[in-house]
Protein backbone atom coordinates (compact mmCIF):
# COMPACT_ATOMS: atom_id res chain seq x y z
CA UNK A 1 0.00 0.00 0.00
CA UNK A 2 1.37 3.41 -0.91
CA UNK A 3 1.50 6.41 1.40
CA UNK A 4 -1.06 8.26 -0.75
CA UNK A 5 -3.69 5.54 -0.57
CA UNK A 6 -2.97 5.16 3.12
CA UNK A 7 -3.42 8.83 3.95
CA UNK A 8 -7.10 8.86 4.98
CA UNK A 9 -6.94 5.41 6.48
CA UNK A 10 -4.31 6.60 8.93
CA UNK A 11 -6.99 8.86 10.40
CA UNK A 12 -9.52 6.04 10.54
CA UNK A 13 -6.88 3.82 12.12
CA UNK A 14 -6.09 6.40 14.79
CA UNK A 15 -9.80 6.75 15.60
CA UNK A 16 -10.41 2.99 15.74
CA UNK A 17 -12.88 3.23 12.86
CA UNK A 18 -11.33 0.80 10.36
CA UNK A 19 -12.43 -2.74 9.66
CA UNK A 20 -10.12 -5.59 10.59
CA UNK A 21 -8.65 -5.98 7.11
CA UNK A 22 -7.74 -2.30 6.75
CA UNK A 23 -6.21 -2.31 10.23
CA UNK A 24 -3.93 -5.10 9.06
CA UNK A 25 -2.94 -3.19 5.92
CA UNK A 26 -2.20 -0.02 7.86
CA UNK A 27 -0.15 -1.83 10.48
CA UNK A 28 1.89 -3.63 7.84
CA UNK A 29 2.64 -0.33 6.15
CA UNK A 30 3.45 1.44 9.41
CA UNK A 31 6.13 -1.13 10.21
CA UNK A 32 7.90 -0.25 6.97
CA UNK A 33 7.28 3.48 6.64
CA UNK A 34 8.79 5.91 9.12
CA UNK A 35 7.15 8.88 7.43
CA UNK A 36 3.64 7.52 7.97
CA UNK A 37 4.43 6.40 11.51
CA UNK A 38 5.60 9.95 12.24
CA UNK A 39 2.50 11.40 10.63
CA UNK A 40 0.31 9.16 12.75
CA UNK A 41 2.09 10.30 15.89
CA UNK A 42 1.70 13.96 14.94
CA UNK A 43 -1.99 13.46 14.24
CA UNK A 44 -2.41 11.70 17.56
CA UNK A 45 -0.86 14.68 19.37
CA UNK A 46 -2.97 17.14 17.43
CA UNK A 47 -6.09 15.18 18.26
CA UNK A 48 -5.19 15.07 21.97
CA UNK A 49 -4.60 18.81 21.96
CA UNK A 50 -8.01 19.47 20.37
CA UNK A 51 -9.76 17.09 22.77
CA UNK A 52 -8.04 18.61 25.78
CA UNK A 53 -8.40 22.26 24.82
CA UNK A 54 -11.66 22.61 22.91
CA UNK A 55 -14.46 21.67 25.25
CA UNK A 56 -18.16 21.23 24.52
CA UNK A 57 -20.05 24.40 25.37
CA UNK A 58 -22.98 24.85 27.69
CA UNK A 59 -26.12 26.32 26.19
CA UNK A 60 -27.08 29.62 27.85
CA UNK A 61 -29.86 29.28 30.45
CA UNK A 62 -31.96 31.79 28.52
CA UNK A 63 -31.93 29.53 25.48
CA UNK A 64 -32.91 26.52 27.58
CA UNK A 65 -35.83 28.48 29.03
CA UNK A 66 -36.99 29.68 25.64
CA UNK A 67 -37.02 26.13 24.27
CA UNK A 68 -39.01 24.98 27.32
CA UNK A 69 -41.37 27.90 26.76
CA UNK A 70 -41.87 26.92 23.13
CA UNK A 71 -42.65 23.39 24.22
CA UNK A 72 -45.23 24.61 26.74
CA UNK A 73 -46.76 26.83 24.09
CA UNK A 74 -47.20 23.81 21.82
CA UNK A 75 -49.02 21.97 24.60
CA UNK A 76 -51.25 24.96 25.40
CA UNK A 77 -52.09 25.39 21.72
CA UNK A 78 -53.22 21.79 21.56
CA UNK A 79 -55.31 22.00 24.73
CA UNK A 80 -56.97 25.17 23.46
CA UNK A 81 -57.74 23.81 20.01
CA UNK A 82 -59.07 20.47 21.13
CA UNK A 83 -60.34 20.65 24.69
CA UNK A 84 -61.93 17.22 24.37
CA UNK A 85 -59.27 15.59 22.33
CA UNK A 86 -60.03 12.17 23.68
CA UNK A 87 -63.05 10.71 25.37
CA UNK A 88 -61.04 8.78 27.88
CA UNK A 89 -58.72 11.56 29.02
CA UNK A 90 -60.91 14.12 30.77
CA UNK A 91 -60.32 17.70 29.69
CA UNK A 92 -59.37 18.65 33.23
CA UNK A 93 -56.54 16.11 33.16
CA UNK A 94 -55.08 17.57 29.98
CA UNK A 95 -55.43 21.06 31.44
CA UNK A 96 -53.85 19.98 34.69
CA UNK A 97 -50.96 18.43 32.82
CA UNK A 98 -50.51 21.61 30.83
CA UNK A 99 -50.61 23.62 34.06
CA UNK A 100 -47.98 21.44 35.64
CA UNK A 101 -45.79 21.95 32.59
CA UNK A 102 -46.69 25.63 32.58
CA UNK A 103 -45.53 26.06 36.14
CA UNK A 104 -42.19 24.63 35.16
CA UNK A 105 -42.79 21.91 37.68
CA UNK A 106 -41.33 19.54 35.19
CA UNK A 107 -42.53 16.40 33.67
CA UNK A 108 -43.16 14.15 36.63
CA UNK A 109 -46.89 13.75 36.02
CA UNK A 110 -46.59 13.22 32.30
CA UNK A 111 -43.38 11.28 32.59
CA UNK A 112 -45.05 8.81 34.82
CA UNK A 113 -47.47 8.02 32.07
CA UNK A 114 -44.76 7.67 29.45
CA UNK A 115 -42.27 5.60 31.33
CA UNK A 116 -44.12 3.57 33.90
CA UNK A 117 -43.28 0.47 31.90
CA UNK A 118 -39.57 1.12 32.39
CA UNK A 119 -37.88 -0.75 35.19
CA UNK A 120 -38.00 1.16 38.45
CA UNK A 121 -34.25 1.41 38.73
CA UNK A 122 -33.85 3.57 35.62
CA UNK A 123 -34.32 6.94 37.37
CA UNK A 124 -31.86 5.98 40.08
CA UNK A 125 -29.34 4.83 37.50
CA UNK A 126 -29.63 8.10 35.61
CA UNK A 127 -29.32 10.12 38.84
CA UNK A 128 -26.25 8.18 39.88
CA UNK A 129 -24.66 8.53 36.44
CA UNK A 130 -25.28 12.28 36.32
CA UNK A 131 -24.02 12.71 39.88
CA UNK A 132 -20.85 10.81 39.07
CA UNK A 133 -20.16 13.16 36.16
CA UNK A 134 -21.01 16.39 37.96
CA UNK A 135 -19.58 15.99 41.40
CA UNK A 136 -16.02 15.29 40.34
CA UNK A 137 -16.50 11.96 42.03
CA UNK A 138 -16.41 9.60 39.12
CA UNK A 139 -14.16 7.07 40.80
CA UNK A 140 -13.06 6.15 44.31
CA UNK A 141 -10.23 4.18 42.82
CA UNK A 142 -8.97 5.58 39.53
CA UNK A 143 -6.99 3.06 37.54
CA UNK A 144 -7.03 1.48 34.13
CA UNK A 145 -5.67 -1.76 35.63
CA UNK A 146 -8.36 -4.26 36.53
CA UNK A 147 -5.76 -5.97 38.76
CA UNK A 148 -5.75 -2.75 40.83
CA UNK A 149 -9.47 -2.05 40.79
CA UNK A 150 -10.75 -5.53 41.64
CA UNK A 151 -8.86 -5.97 44.95
CA UNK A 152 -9.94 -2.48 45.99
CA UNK A 153 -13.55 -3.70 46.30
CA UNK A 154 -12.56 -6.57 48.62
CA UNK A 155 -13.95 -5.94 52.09
CA UNK A 156 -16.04 -2.99 50.91
CA UNK A 157 -18.82 -5.10 49.39
CA UNK A 158 -20.50 -8.35 50.42
CA UNK A 159 -19.67 -9.77 47.00
CA UNK A 160 -16.70 -9.80 44.71
CA UNK A 161 -17.56 -7.90 41.52
CA UNK A 162 -15.95 -8.99 38.27
CA UNK A 163 -13.86 -6.21 36.76
CA UNK A 164 -13.59 -7.12 33.08
CA UNK A 165 -10.81 -5.73 30.93
CA UNK A 166 -12.27 -4.45 27.65
CA UNK A 167 -9.36 -2.24 26.60
CA UNK A 168 -8.69 -4.45 23.57
CA UNK A 169 -12.26 -3.82 22.42
CA UNK A 170 -11.86 -0.05 22.81
CA UNK A 171 -13.50 0.37 26.21
CA UNK A 172 -10.62 1.19 28.57
CA UNK A 173 -11.28 0.98 32.30
CA UNK A 174 -11.14 4.29 34.18
CA UNK A 175 -11.73 3.00 37.71
CA UNK A 176 -14.39 2.02 40.20
CA UNK A 177 -16.45 3.36 43.10
CA UNK A 178 -19.05 2.23 45.59
CA UNK A 179 -22.60 3.28 44.92
CA UNK A 180 -26.13 2.61 46.21
CA UNK A 181 -29.04 1.49 44.08
CA UNK A 182 -32.39 0.29 45.33
CA UNK A 183 -31.02 0.54 48.88
CA UNK A 184 -28.26 -1.92 48.26
CA UNK A 185 -24.57 -1.41 47.80
CA UNK A 186 -23.35 -2.01 44.27
CA UNK A 187 -20.07 -1.88 42.41
CA UNK A 188 -19.86 0.96 39.90
CA UNK A 189 -17.19 0.35 37.26
CA UNK A 190 -16.25 3.24 35.04
CA UNK A 191 -15.22 2.72 31.44
CA UNK A 192 -14.54 5.11 28.61
CA UNK A 193 -15.27 5.14 24.91
CA UNK A 194 -13.63 8.13 23.19
CA UNK A 195 -14.86 11.05 25.34
CA UNK A 196 -17.89 9.16 26.63
CA UNK A 197 -18.09 7.83 30.16
CA UNK A 198 -19.83 4.52 30.77
CA UNK A 199 -21.00 3.61 34.25
CA UNK A 200 -21.43 -0.13 34.73
CA UNK A 201 -23.34 -1.10 37.87
CA UNK A 202 -23.02 -4.68 39.02
CA UNK A 203 -24.51 -6.64 41.92
CA UNK A 204 -25.62 -10.22 42.69
CA UNK A 205 -29.01 -10.88 41.23
CA UNK A 206 -31.89 -13.24 41.91
CA UNK A 207 -32.06 -14.02 38.23
CA UNK A 208 -29.18 -16.07 36.92
CA UNK A 209 -29.52 -14.59 33.47
CA UNK A 210 -31.68 -12.13 31.55
CA UNK A 211 -31.20 -10.94 27.97
CA UNK A 212 -29.95 -7.38 27.55
CA UNK A 213 -32.70 -4.80 27.34
CA UNK A 214 -32.25 -1.25 26.10
CA UNK A 215 -33.90 1.91 27.37
CA UNK A 216 -33.19 5.57 26.96
CA UNK A 217 -33.97 8.31 29.41
CA UNK A 218 -33.12 11.99 29.51
CA UNK A 219 -30.84 11.48 26.55
CA UNK A 220 -28.86 8.66 28.10
CA UNK A 221 -28.75 5.17 26.74
CA UNK A 222 -29.11 2.29 29.17
CA UNK A 223 -28.73 -1.43 28.74
CA UNK A 224 -29.44 -3.87 31.53
CA UNK A 225 -29.61 -7.59 32.00
CA UNK A 226 -28.24 -10.40 34.10
CA UNK A 227 -25.61 -13.05 33.52
CA UNK A 228 -23.71 -15.49 35.67
CA UNK A 229 -25.89 -14.61 38.69
CA UNK A 230 -25.08 -10.90 38.43
CA UNK A 231 -27.37 -8.05 37.46
CA UNK A 232 -25.79 -5.29 35.43
CA UNK A 233 -26.82 -1.87 34.18
CA UNK A 234 -24.71 0.10 31.73
CA UNK A 235 -25.45 3.76 31.12
CA UNK A 236 -23.80 6.38 28.93
CA UNK A 237 -24.40 9.17 26.47
CA UNK A 238 -22.79 6.87 23.93
CA UNK A 239 -24.94 5.75 21.00
CA UNK A 240 -27.18 2.72 21.49
CA UNK A 241 -25.24 0.43 19.14
CA UNK A 242 -21.91 0.83 20.90
CA UNK A 243 -23.43 0.63 24.37
CA UNK A 244 -25.18 -2.58 23.36
CA UNK A 245 -21.84 -3.95 22.19
CA UNK A 246 -20.41 -3.03 25.59
CA UNK A 247 -23.31 -4.74 27.39
CA UNK A 248 -22.85 -7.88 25.31
CA UNK A 249 -19.17 -7.98 26.23
CA UNK A 250 -20.15 -7.55 29.87
CA UNK A 251 -22.74 -10.33 29.73
CA UNK A 252 -20.21 -12.62 28.07
CA UNK A 253 -17.63 -11.88 30.76
CA UNK A 254 -20.12 -12.36 33.60
CA UNK A 255 -21.35 -15.72 32.37
CA UNK A 256 -17.77 -16.85 31.77
CA UNK A 257 -16.78 -16.10 35.38
CA UNK A 258 -19.48 -16.91 37.94
CA UNK A 259 -18.96 -14.81 41.08
CA UNK A 260 -17.22 -16.28 44.07
CA UNK A 261 -19.43 -16.47 47.15
CA UNK B 1 -48.63 18.35 20.97
CA UNK B 2 -50.08 16.61 24.01
CA UNK B 3 -48.53 16.78 27.46
CA UNK B 4 -47.11 13.28 27.36
CA UNK B 5 -45.34 13.90 24.06
CA UNK B 6 -44.02 17.21 25.38
CA UNK B 7 -42.69 15.41 28.43
CA UNK B 8 -41.04 12.83 26.24
CA UNK B 9 -39.44 15.56 24.15
CA UNK B 10 -38.20 17.32 27.26
CA UNK B 11 -36.76 14.07 28.54
CA UNK B 12 -35.11 12.80 25.37
CA UNK B 13 -34.26 15.89 23.33
CA UNK B 14 -33.53 18.68 25.79
CA UNK B 15 -30.44 16.97 27.26
CA UNK B 16 -28.83 17.45 23.84
CA UNK B 17 -29.26 21.22 23.90
CA UNK B 18 -25.60 21.70 24.88
CA UNK B 19 -24.44 19.53 21.99
CA UNK B 20 -26.72 21.47 19.64
CA UNK B 21 -25.41 24.80 20.89
CA UNK B 22 -21.78 23.65 20.64
CA UNK B 23 -22.24 22.64 17.00
CA UNK B 24 -24.11 25.83 16.06
CA UNK B 25 -21.62 28.03 17.87
CA UNK B 26 -18.76 26.56 15.86
CA UNK B 27 -20.58 26.52 12.54
CA UNK B 28 -21.80 30.11 12.85
CA UNK B 29 -18.83 31.47 14.82
CA UNK B 30 -21.08 33.81 16.75
CA UNK B 31 -22.85 33.12 20.03
CA UNK B 32 -25.96 35.23 19.43
CA UNK B 33 -26.58 33.72 16.01
CA UNK B 34 -26.01 30.28 17.52
CA UNK B 35 -28.68 30.91 20.18
CA UNK B 36 -31.21 32.06 17.59
CA UNK B 37 -30.52 29.20 15.23
CA UNK B 38 -30.63 26.53 17.94
CA UNK B 39 -33.94 27.90 19.18
CA UNK B 40 -35.27 27.81 15.63
CA UNK B 41 -33.93 24.27 15.15
CA UNK B 42 -35.58 23.06 18.36
CA UNK B 43 -38.88 24.57 17.27
CA UNK B 44 -38.61 22.53 14.09
CA UNK B 45 -37.67 19.47 16.11
CA UNK B 46 -40.75 19.96 18.34
CA UNK B 47 -42.98 20.22 15.27
CA UNK B 48 -41.43 17.15 13.64
CA UNK B 49 -41.06 15.09 16.78
CA UNK B 50 -43.99 12.94 15.70
CA UNK B 51 -41.91 11.85 12.70
CA UNK B 52 -38.99 10.71 14.85
CA UNK B 53 -39.10 6.92 14.70
CA UNK B 54 -36.70 6.09 17.49
CA UNK B 55 -32.98 5.63 16.95
CA UNK B 56 -30.24 8.08 17.69
CA UNK B 57 -31.92 11.19 19.12
CA UNK B 58 -28.70 13.18 19.33
CA UNK B 59 -27.86 12.53 15.67
CA UNK B 60 -31.44 13.38 14.65
CA UNK B 61 -31.32 16.70 16.51
CA UNK B 62 -27.82 17.59 15.33
CA UNK B 63 -28.93 16.96 11.74
CA UNK B 64 -31.72 19.51 12.18
CA UNK B 65 -29.35 21.96 13.88
CA UNK B 66 -26.77 21.58 11.12
CA UNK B 67 -29.33 22.08 8.36
CA UNK B 68 -30.75 25.13 10.12
CA UNK B 69 -27.23 26.55 10.43
CA UNK B 70 -26.56 26.01 6.73
CA UNK B 71 -29.83 27.72 5.74
CA UNK B 72 -28.95 30.61 8.00
CA UNK B 73 -25.49 30.88 6.44
CA UNK B 74 -26.95 30.81 2.94
CA UNK B 75 -29.23 33.69 3.86
CA UNK B 76 -26.30 35.67 5.30
CA UNK B 77 -23.78 34.66 2.65
CA UNK B 78 -21.96 37.98 2.48
CA UNK B 79 -20.77 37.68 6.08
CA UNK B 80 -19.27 34.25 5.63
CA UNK B 81 -17.39 34.81 2.42
CA UNK B 82 -15.53 37.71 3.89
CA UNK B 83 -14.03 35.50 6.57
CA UNK B 84 -13.18 32.42 4.54
CA UNK B 85 -10.15 30.46 5.51
CA UNK B 86 -6.93 32.30 4.80
CA UNK B 87 -4.02 30.05 5.50
CA UNK B 88 -1.35 32.67 4.89
CA UNK B 89 -2.85 35.08 7.38
CA UNK B 90 -2.70 32.42 10.05
CA UNK B 91 0.79 31.31 9.26
CA UNK B 92 1.95 34.56 10.82
CA UNK B 93 5.41 34.53 12.36
CA UNK B 94 5.54 32.58 15.58
CA UNK B 95 8.19 32.52 18.25
CA UNK B 96 9.62 29.03 18.35
CA UNK B 97 12.74 30.32 20.12
CA UNK B 98 10.67 31.42 23.05
CA UNK B 99 8.42 28.46 23.76
CA UNK B 100 7.60 29.51 27.30
CA UNK B 101 5.69 32.59 26.25
CA UNK B 102 3.81 30.54 23.63
CA UNK B 103 3.05 27.94 26.19
CA UNK B 104 1.36 30.32 28.59
CA UNK B 105 -1.83 28.87 29.86
CA UNK B 106 -4.65 29.56 27.47
CA UNK B 107 -2.42 30.42 24.53
CA UNK B 108 -2.75 26.97 23.01
CA UNK B 109 -6.49 26.96 23.53
CA UNK B 110 -6.83 30.34 21.88
CA UNK B 111 -4.66 29.31 18.95
CA UNK B 112 -6.64 26.11 18.46
CA UNK B 113 -9.98 27.93 18.69
CA UNK B 114 -8.76 30.38 16.10
CA UNK B 115 -7.41 27.68 13.81
CA UNK B 116 -10.66 25.71 14.00
CA UNK B 117 -12.73 28.83 13.39
CA UNK B 118 -10.70 29.42 10.23
CA UNK B 119 -11.24 25.95 8.79
CA UNK B 120 -13.70 25.71 5.89
CA UNK B 121 -17.07 24.76 7.31
CA UNK B 122 -17.13 21.19 5.94
CA UNK B 123 -13.83 20.48 7.68
CA UNK B 124 -14.80 22.38 10.82
CA UNK B 125 -17.97 20.38 11.37
CA UNK B 126 -16.26 16.98 11.25
CA UNK B 127 -13.58 18.10 13.74
CA UNK B 128 -16.20 19.47 16.12
CA UNK B 129 -18.50 16.45 15.81
CA UNK B 130 -15.64 13.99 16.24
CA UNK B 131 -12.97 15.48 18.47
CA UNK B 132 -15.13 17.78 20.60
CA UNK B 133 -18.46 15.93 20.69
CA UNK B 134 -17.20 12.36 20.29
CA UNK B 135 -19.56 11.12 17.57
CA UNK B 136 -18.68 7.96 15.63
CA UNK B 137 -17.97 8.23 11.90
CA UNK B 138 -21.36 6.71 11.08
CA UNK B 139 -23.14 9.22 13.30
CA UNK B 140 -21.25 12.07 11.64
CA UNK B 141 -22.16 10.62 8.24
CA UNK B 142 -25.82 10.75 9.27
CA UNK B 143 -25.63 14.31 10.62
CA UNK B 144 -23.67 15.72 7.68
CA UNK B 145 -25.43 13.63 5.04
CA UNK B 146 -22.19 12.27 3.56
CA UNK B 147 -20.69 8.77 3.21
CA UNK B 148 -18.51 7.43 6.03
CA UNK B 149 -15.47 7.46 3.70
CA UNK B 150 -15.97 11.18 3.16
CA UNK B 151 -16.14 11.72 6.92
CA UNK B 152 -12.75 10.04 7.21
CA UNK B 153 -11.09 11.96 4.37
CA UNK B 154 -12.44 15.31 5.55
CA UNK B 155 -11.32 14.63 9.10
CA UNK B 156 -7.90 13.64 7.82
CA UNK B 157 -7.54 16.83 5.82
CA UNK B 158 -8.96 18.97 8.61
CA UNK B 159 -6.41 17.66 11.08
CA UNK B 160 -3.60 18.16 8.57
CA UNK B 161 -4.65 21.77 8.15
CA UNK B 162 -4.72 22.28 11.90
CA UNK B 163 -1.23 20.83 12.15
CA UNK B 164 0.03 23.28 9.54
CA UNK B 165 -1.46 26.20 11.38
CA UNK B 166 -0.19 24.96 14.70
CA UNK B 167 3.29 23.50 14.17
CA UNK B 168 3.62 20.51 16.42
CA UNK B 169 6.70 21.90 18.14
CA UNK B 170 4.63 24.69 19.59
CA UNK B 171 2.50 22.44 21.70
CA UNK B 172 4.52 19.27 21.99
CA UNK B 173 4.98 19.81 25.73
CA UNK B 174 1.29 20.21 26.44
Amino acid sequence: MSCETLSDKLTGYLDGELDQRSVGEVETHLRQCVACATRLERERRLRSAVQAQVKPLRAPDGLRERVRGALRAEVRAEVKERPRRSAWIPAWAATAAALVLGLGGGWQLATWRVSRSEPDLAPEIVASHVRSLQSDHLTDIGSSEHHTVKPWFAGKLDFSPPVPDFSAQGFPLAGGRLDYLGERQVAALVYRRRQHVINLFVWPSGESSAAPSTTSRRGFQMVHGAAGGMAYWAISDLNAAELTQFAQLTAGELSAKPPQP
Amino acid sequence: MDAATAARFEETALPHLDAAYTLARHLLRNEHDAEDVVQDAFLRAIRHFGGFRGGDMRAWLLTIVRNTCYSWLRRHRTDTQATEYDEMAHDAPRTPDDPESEMLRGALREALDQAIANLPIEFREVVILRDVQGLSYSEIAEVAGIPVGTVMSRLSRARQRLQRVLPIEDYRRN
